[in-house]
């Protein structure tokens, strides 16, 4: 019975720890102050870890040489006409005939500008058919500069599977989205998810990849082969 | 002797005659080395952020009980449902009745360690159900029918021509042996599972207390196809893999990676808070957290031991290790290989069969030196070398130990038995490597140092001759 065995397991757990931990396996004791939460905690991440940039031209530069170790296609365009342009000219040179897009502020004007047939997740779709495209097109809720990571949520980048299954992931965000370090994009969650977090949320680092074989990396080994990020500066 | 001491030694002893085998090995772990040293150098201060990992894990087991309730809750009012399970045994139960009720057919999994702990694939599969591992490392040792190699790297032992062959055999094509070209098969085959499973698998990297969510590290996208298209979503996750904060993976993360591969982060870290929620368009609409204790608490009760749960199982040990480097990730038998499966593996499945395992380890603290949790990992194998030896020390052992003893007291037995000692070394010549020589079992593949012209006590006496006293 579940309910027996979360008693055994707690009942098990509580026992055990009334022996005290010995010390000479624990850690600084001023390391322990400092994983207590806080803002002395976040700093001390942020500078312990590689940095995100003090500005936004710092941090678009760690971005654009993160994503180019990580094989994403990173364009910083203008406005968001020249966004649209980008992804005409990116549709005529891969030959799409298929996109998978949501409903969103960017988004949508630039899926309409495309005139591709169009699957849209939101409200639900037949998966197969979302397996069919060539392309995802989704918004994010920001880009992290210190690991060149997309943070997508079902909220921002409609559901769970159109960042994931097309074999070409593109990503438009706004200039206000580029922010630092993982510190900051879970702040960012918390203040904006807080009181009711969606399902799913995820640090996208580049396409999908794999080394399993003889440690080559080989890109799309699941997810997509392709990543492009259209960042709108204007 | 138990079964897997001579296992390890037999497996050990083949392992030592492949030079082929490890050479590739040794190859592959230095690529790992360089990647990550290169990582490493970019972190504002590496140690500082290794403190902070092991804190915020010491501080999770340290208060494993609230940390639990509180994570159970929260997933509970999340919609998932919470299986509670004190061994492996239960844990099957769990995802089978979750199987049965949504009579379950085809399962995809995204690689965990855990299911492998709980042998569920045998089981799923002796049951009847068309199970199927969706990470490329994993998907070819299931494919050969054979454990993973590391825990970690589940295919790093395969050479591209074997993988080719395997393809060929078992999925019906592989024209090259060329890694993209055969990572695109596996591709091929998997992708119309993802689309047809009932149920999805997976295991868990974090558990967060504060929002009850679970999080997963991984590069493919094969766990965020697991968990994204069938309708049903399980993960099977270890009692200790529980931590505080949901902040606390803004340091737990990049730590992983690095440990882990050499990377600055995995290609997708996810965080998942239950099924589909109101209004969201896809998404499993079940979920389901199956937490397991499997002999975690016996070893929670050691207050010298209980940091080995602070392990984040990013493999950096296995990959440092000069005895994993030699013997290969099958000798152990385990399902964590590597110094911190020697560490664990005694305490979770029996002193008695696997003690032998606190041997595989020259002490050298490579290990401890690597760990981004800061386990003391070579000391705790000399603390599993003293509790075997407390429990079971045998007879022959102690009496050795005790001669042993007497021989050292005595400077005048010391001292014939370091002449006698000299001499069987030079007598011993001819038979050397042969069966006739009494230590066969150990020469047989090395051999005494040559004994120095001199002994000490010559030597110490020879000193004092020639010096005068010093006041």
């Amino acid at each position: 019975m579940p309910q027996d065995s979360k008693a055994a397991i707690l009942g098990r757990v509580r026992a055990a720890l009334r022996t005290p931990t010995s010390p000479q396996v624990m850690p600084p004791k001023a390391a322990l102050e400092l994983a207590e939460s806080g803002p002395a905690r976040a700093e001390a991440i942020r500078r312990s870890l590689p940095t995100g940039g003090e500005n936004y031209e710092e941090s678009k530069a760690l971005f654009a040489e993160q994503s180019a170790a990580l094989k994403t296609r990173f364009v910083p365009v203008p406005s968001l006409q020249a966004a649209g342009d980008e992804l005409a000219r990116m549709a005529a040179e891969h030959g799409w005939s298929r996109l998978g897009a949501h409903a969103g502020e960017l988004v949508t004007p630039l899926a309409e500008k495309l005139g591709l047939e169009t699957v849209m997740t939101d409200g639900g779709y037949d998966p197969n058919e979302l397996e069919r495209c060539e392309v995802g097109l989704t918004e994010c809720d920001a880009l992290v500069a210190q690991t060149g990571s997309v943070l997508v949520t079902t909220r921002s980048a409609g559901g769970r599977a159109l960042s994931v299954l097309p074999p070409h992931h593109v990503v438009v965000a706004r200039k206000s989205q580029l922010i630092g370090a993982l510190v900051d994009a879970y702040e960012l969650l918390e203040s904006r998810y807080g009181d009711a977090y969606p399902s799913f949320m995820t640090f996208i680092t580049g396409p999908s990849r794999t080394g399993d074989i003889e440690r080559i990396l080989v890109l799309g080994a699941h997810g997509p082969k392709e990543l492009t990020v259209l960042l709108i500066e204007g | 002797m138990s079964v897997n001491t001579v296992q390890f030694q037999t497996d050990a002893d083949r392992m030592q005659q492949d030079g082929d085998r490890r050479e590739f090995l040794r190859t592959a772990l230095n690529g790992y080395i360089l990647t990550r040293s290169g990582q490493q150098s970019k972190y504002g201060d590496y140690e500082a952020a290794r403190t902070t990992a092991a804190a915020i894990k010491w501080q999770a087991i340290e208060n494993l009980g609230e940390h639990l309730e509180r994570f159970a809750d929260n997933l509970e009012a999340r919609g998932v449902h919470v299986h509670w399970c004190s061994d492996a045994a239960e844990a099957r139960a769990a995802i089978v009745g979750v199987l049965k009720k949504h009579d379950a057919k085809a399962i995809v999994k995204s690689k965990c360690m855990t299911t492998e702990e709980i042998h569920l694939n045998e089981l799923l599969e002796k049951q009847g159900y068309d199970v199927v591992e969706s990470d490329l490392g994993e998907y070819i040792v299931q494919l050969r029918r054979e454990a993973p190699y590391h825990f970690v790297f589940p295919a790093m032992h395969l050479k591209r021509g074997e993988i080719r062959e395997l393809f060929e055999r078992e999925l019906g094509d592989a024209p090259t042996d060329d890694p993209e070209a055969l990572t695109m098969i596996a591709r091929q085959a998997l992708r119309q599972k993802y689309l047809a499973a009932d149920v999805g698998i997976s295991g868990a990297n974090f558990g967060v207390a504060e929002t009850g969510m679970i999080s997963i590290t991984e590069n493919e996208g094969n766990a965020r196809l697991t968990t994204a298209m069938p309708k049903v979503h399980i993960a099977l996750m270890g009692i200790e893999k529980v931590i505080p904060r949901f902040a606390d993976l803004a340091v737990m993360l990049p730590m992983l990676a690095l440990a882990g591969t050499g990377q600055r982060l995995t290609g997708y870290n996810s965080q998942f808070a239950g099924p589909r929620q109101e209004g969201e368009c896809d998404g499993p609409e079940e979920m389901h957290v199956v937490l397991l204790d499997n002999h975690r608490t016996e070893l929670l009760a050691h207050p010298e031991e209980r940091d080995a749960l602070r392990c984040i199982r990013c493999g950096a040990c296995l990959n440092v290790c000069p005895v994993f480097k030699n013997v290969g990730g099958h000798t152990y038998g385990t399902t964590y290989q590597g110094p911190i499966g020697s560490v664990i593996t005694p305490h979770l499945r029996g002193m008695k069969d696997w003690k032998h395992l606190s041997n595989a380890s020259s002490l050298c603290g490579a290990c401890t030196e690597t760990c981004p949790v800061r386990i003391d990992l070579h000391h705790h194998l000399l603390r599993n070398r003293h509790s075997a030896a407390e429990s079971s020390g045998g007879w022959a052992e102690r009496m050795q130990m005790r001669g042993f003893a007497l021989v050292m007291r005595q400077p005048w037995l010391y001292g014939i038995a370091s002449s006698l000692g000299r001499w069987a070394h030079t007598l011993s010549r001819p038979i050397h490597g042969t069966r006739l020589d009494p230590v066969y079992a150990w020469r047989k593949t090395r051999d005494f140092p040559a004994p120095a012209p001199k002994t000490f006590q010559q030597l110490w006496r020879e000193r004092k001759k020639d010096q005068p006293p010093r006041h």
